[in-house]
């Protein structure tokens, strides 16, 4: 069979309008995947998933790309132990779809289904239960990984470790993910009993986030960063455990694990927040989420919130979000996040989301981007006069409390910030150089953060 | 296996599409294809989604000594529901290519293995009384087009012998369907991605597993083209062959 056909294209990401173009190539199996990672033509390639990072991790311009979208096929499913074995375009919402049902779901998931599987191991994604349940790395038993002198391997915590450890948050430039066994919990009921308590200001909401995290398996703060004079850090903590079968009213409990479809809208293209909007939602949200504490919620929408609205990013315009997210170390935690919400107040830019979260075990993965501490993350417009000078700021009180970026969100921090709070990654340039010393695996995000060598043709410029 | 269905094409865009269509319907599979090693994949995939047997076997549109094989194989299972063609091939529509082998290829990848499959499958569901015979051909064969005349005219051919065999073979209980697509989302149309109103491989699932349990004779993929295809046939050829398409 000839190699699969490709086109020029300019891709985006989540956050990122599409710009700079790129070969991409979309194989229908792994064999053609294979052979697209050596014979696709440009000085490197990069493989994708669904493309969900906010920055530009899932570009790589001027090179190729190779989209796993259709390598989405379930090879094998251990009934007894809950391994499951899939292609890397998988999606961590088709897992839940499929097994659900049957009683299994994995035991870490990210804050939308949208992604691969493979983009969760090489971005190492987290959820609301990262305080006790750790990163997606916890649910990857091993990983089939292509490197760059075309052998595939099986890289687990027993074979190949080391470069299981690169490749976990590894950004997809150790080589290409083509499968994993991950390993899924029983579940009783697609349910979870879900709570909300209100927080005038970020000092109640760190307790009340606080006290969830005790006796919580999910938690997590949203907070109003659009409330003009409110006081900072208001918002509403928002936690929920899993359900069990006798909680759930008569109607449900003979199908269990049936759940609640949800019916997804689509933003239309022109859609453009404002932020007398997003006052009004924010608003609208607290009232909702209170009102609603102590229900059930369907486990899909309980995880992923946002994934009812598709293409919600298209609300940000043409040119885009971006979403900034870095974890304090513990000492500087609560004097970060302060400090980062009084300066995007300050600014006069609107931030649409504002999350904050209480992390818990080092990432596994030697890029991996949690560790015990604080994550903020906030959502800004890219077309916001003075967001420029915003995104410096807070990369400046990033850099002076040693916070770390979250590389799939990231678009501006700098390769300094990066090596300064990234302490293993002198040992991933190690191994992933090893692996790939002609430098075939690369990205945009790879270039600019010092992941990966320059192109030589590109005499230090990165693109 | 239950209300078996021979897919033919079953590593394509489009052929994986319809098998996880078929499955969730209901229906076991024989996947046949070039790389049957390559479609164990799928059978296992559609398995665990949607709880349904899958086989895989040999189909190479070019080889038809084999194609008689393949549909005893298929009609041994017993209880078989029909057989979907989802394979198909562009043809290199440069001047200098060559013909006539490129001719005789198209030809017998898009219309004459279809027929040859088509025509034992289809006596073996008649006597049964029952059944459908699917195939998926294009509205490139509506009216013939500079851009693709050797394509064209392969899928002409594959709905024309549909039409016919339809008049055949649905007095004795046998639905014969052509699904018509317009430009799909697969290898087919990648390298060419200014093509205006792609439809995902899904939707051509989709109109396949509706198609067959309702029997429709002929179905567009998407709807549009049906009202699209009847205005430009009836164009005088002098009109047509300046229109930019």
């Amino acid at each position: 069979m000839s190699l699969a056909p490709t086109r020029r294209v300019a891709l985006g990401s989540w956050g990122l309008p599409a710009r700079g173009e790129c070969v991409a190539a979309r194989p229908e199996c792994e064999a053609e995947a294979v052979e697209l990672a050596t014979a696709l033509a440009g000085p490197d390639v990069l493989f994708r998933g669904l493309g969900r990072s906010y920055g530009d991790a899932p570009l790589n311009v001027g090179g190729g790309v190779v989209l796993t979208e259709r390598l989405d096929r379930l090879l094998s499913f251990d009934e007894e132990n809950g391994l499951l074995t899939c292609e890397a375009g998988v999606s961590l919402g088709e897992v839940t779809e499929v097994l659900l049902p049957r009683g299994r779901v994995l035991p870490v998931l990210p804050g939308t289904g949208r992604v691969s599987v493979g983009g969760a191991i090489a971005a190492d994604v987290h959820g609301k239960g990262h305080h006790r349940d750790g990163s997606f790395a916890r649910c990857v038993e091993g990983l089939r990984l292509l490197t760059a002198d075309g052998r595939i391997r099986w890289c687990s915590r027993r074979d190949d470790a080391d470069l299981f450890r690169a490749t976990l948050g590894g950004m997809g430039l150790t080589g290409a993910i083509l499968g994993a066994r991950l390993r899924l919990e029983r579940t009783g009921t697609a349910w979870v009993r879900a709570e909300a308590r209100a927080a005038d200001d970020l000092d109640e909401a760190l307790v009340r986030l606080a006290e969830a995290d005790a006796s919580r398996r999910w938690t997590v703060a949203w907070l109003d960063a659009l409330a003009g004079t409110g006081a900072l850090g208001r918002g509403v903590v928002l936690s929920g455990r899993p359900a069990a079968r006798d909680e759930l009213p008569t109607r449900l409990r003979s199908t269990p694990l049936r759940g609640q479809r949800r019916r997804a809208w689509t933003v239309p293209p022109a859609a453009v927040l404002h932020p007398w909007l997003g006052r009004a939602h924010n608003r609208w949200y607290r009232r909702r989420r209170l009102a609603a504490s102590g229900g059930l919620v369907d486990l899909a929408a309980f995880h992923h919130p946002l994934d009812g609205i598709l293409g919600w990013n298209r609300l940000y315009g043409r040119h885009g979000l971006v979403q900034w997210q870095v974890v304090f170390p513990p000492t500087d935690s609560e004097a970060g996040v302060r400090r980062s919400l009084e300066l995007v107040r300050a600014s006069g830019v609107p931030c649409y989301l504002a999350v904050l979260k209480t992390l818990g075990e080092e990432g596994e993965g030697l890029l991996s981007f949690p560790r015990p501490g604080l994550t903020l993350a906030l959502d800004l417009p890219w077309s916001a006069t003075g967001l420029p000078g915003l995104l410096d700021r807070l990369l400046g009180v990033a850099a002076e409390l040693g916070a770390r970026p979250y590389l799939a969100k990231d678009a501006s921090a700098q390769g300094s910030l990066v090596a300064a709070t990234y302490p293993r990654l002198a040992d991933f340039r190690r191994i992933r150089d090893a692996e790939d010393p002609a430098g075939r695996w690369s990205s945009t995000l790879g270039r600019r953060l010092g992941l990966v060598a320059p192109r030589p043709s590109d005499g230090g410029s990165t693109s | 296996m239950k209300r078996l269905v021979l897919l033919l094409g079953a590593g394509s865009g489009i052929g994986r599409a319809v098998a996880r269509g078929l499955a969730a319907a209901g229906h076991d599979l024989l996947l046949a294809g070039r790389d049957p090693v390559r479609l164990e994949a799928d059978a296992a995939d559609l398995a665990i989604r949607h709880g349904r047997s899958a086989r895989t076997a040999r189909f190479d549109a070019e080889d038809e000594a084999s194609h008689a094989q393949l549909v005893r194989d298929w009609a041994g299972e017993g209880d078989v529901a029909g057989v979907v063609a989802c394979h198909g091939s562009l043809a290199d529509e440069a001047p200098g290519a060559g013909l006539p082998e490129e001719a005789r290829r198209v030809m017998t990848v898009n219309a004459t293995s279809v027929i040859s499959v088509f025509a034992a499958a289809g006596e073996i569901l008649a006597e049964r009384g029952s059944g459908f015979l699917c195939a998926v051909t294009s509205v490139a064969g509506e009216r013939g087009r500079a851009k693709n005349a050797l394509y064209g005219a392969s899928k002409a051919a594959a709905s024309t012998y549909l039409a016919g065999l339809d008049a055949r073979l649905r007095p004795r209980g046998v639905a014969v369907v052509d699904v018509r697509p317009g430009f799909v989302d697969t290898r087919m149309t990648w390298s060419e991605p200014g093509l205006p109103l792609v439809a995902p491989p899904t939707r051509v699932a989709r109109a396949v597993v509706r198609a067959v349990r309702r029997g429709r004779s002929v179905v567009y993929v998407p709807w549009f083209w049906r009202p699209v295809m009847g205005v430009l046939r009836l164009l005088p050829r002098a009109i047509f062959r300046r229109l930019p398409l």
